[in-house]
């Protein structure tokens, strides 16, 4: 019988594995799809959540719309994000994290 | 029930799997290939928790867009001398990884998941949710909806103005 618990858990190791991703990786594109992953772990359990509630169906279906929203401004941060990392790119010569390093003190 | 599980297991183990090759792999176009099957996988879930609407909406936007854009990124950002994919952090970001999902789990299966056991439940509840999600989104949280449009729409002219190249800006 499918739990919420297997969401949840489910939804736990992605996020680690975005964590992971976030802090091991030097290319910025690959910082970027690990924050994809991330989110995506946070809509895997919010649908979970919403599918096993048992509140009324309009209550329910929150969990869902919160969803929308989240994939929406998903979408809006990955597509400013990568202009950003084209600039930076352009203008260094380089898309890695750690050479990014003007501000440090 | 158990046909449903063994899905469930099928799919989980395609998403995580997948999202492991992500952030492991040494090539960049694979982790972006990666990304898209790990996507698809979590599309696959959402159907399994009774949301139709999210698991199209995923397979639209992040198997069609977002996977494109960033093989673009990719593929514009390409230098010759491709250094290390890897921080020399990367240890403490294994322990931080693996710290976060122990916390995870052991908060979720300490929380109480027992009160929401006597739900409808995924397999009960086979009554789509187009509609309860439709009526939800254009009348109590209309508002919001309007403002994630205008959200995207300006982020995607900010977009547009960061990645021109000065040349033939003004």
């Amino acid at each position: 019988m499918l739990e919420l618990v297997h969401f949840q858990v489910l939804s736990a190791a992605l996020f680690s594995i975005g964590i992971f991703g976030v802090l091991a990786r030097r290319s910025a594109v690959l910082v970027l799809i690990s924050i994809e992953i991330m989110l995506n772990a946070v809509n895997v359990n919010l649908v979970g959540i919403a599918a096993f509630s048992d509140r009324a169906a309009d209550v329910r279906v929150f969990g869902q719309i919160l969803v929308v929203f989240i994939i929406t401004i998903a979408a809006a941060e990955i597509g400013l994000a990568l202009a950003i990392v084209l600039r930076v790119f352009r203008n260094r010569g380089s898309a890695n994290v750690d050479d990014l390093n003007v501000m440090k003190w | 029930m158990t046909a449903q599980l063994v899905v469930f297991y099928l799919l989980a183990a395609v998403t995580v799997l997948s999202s492991l090759g992500v952030v492991l792999t040494r090539n960049v176009v694979h982790a972006a290939f990666m990304l898209l099957l790990a996507l698809l996988a979590v599309a696959g879930i959402f159907l399994m928790a009774v949301a139709e609407f999210l698991a199209l909406a995923q397979i639209l936007i992040y198997g069609g867009a977002v996977t494109v854009v960033v093989l673009f990124a990719i593929m514009l950002t390409r230098s010759d001398d491709q250094p290390r994919a890897d921080h020399s952090q990367r240890p403490l970001a294994l322990l931080t990884a693996v710290g976060v999902f122990a916390l995870l789990v052991i908060a979720f299966v300490a929380s109480d998941v027992a009160s929401l056991e006597s739900a409808t439940g995924v397999g009960t509840d086979t009554e789509s949710g187009f509609e309860a999600l439709g009526l939800g989104l254009f009348t109590d949280w209309a508002i919001p909806f309007e403002v994630a449009s205008l959200v995207l729409l300006v982020a995607l002219i900010g977009a547009i103005l960061l990645a021109r190249s000065a040349e033939d800006g003004e």
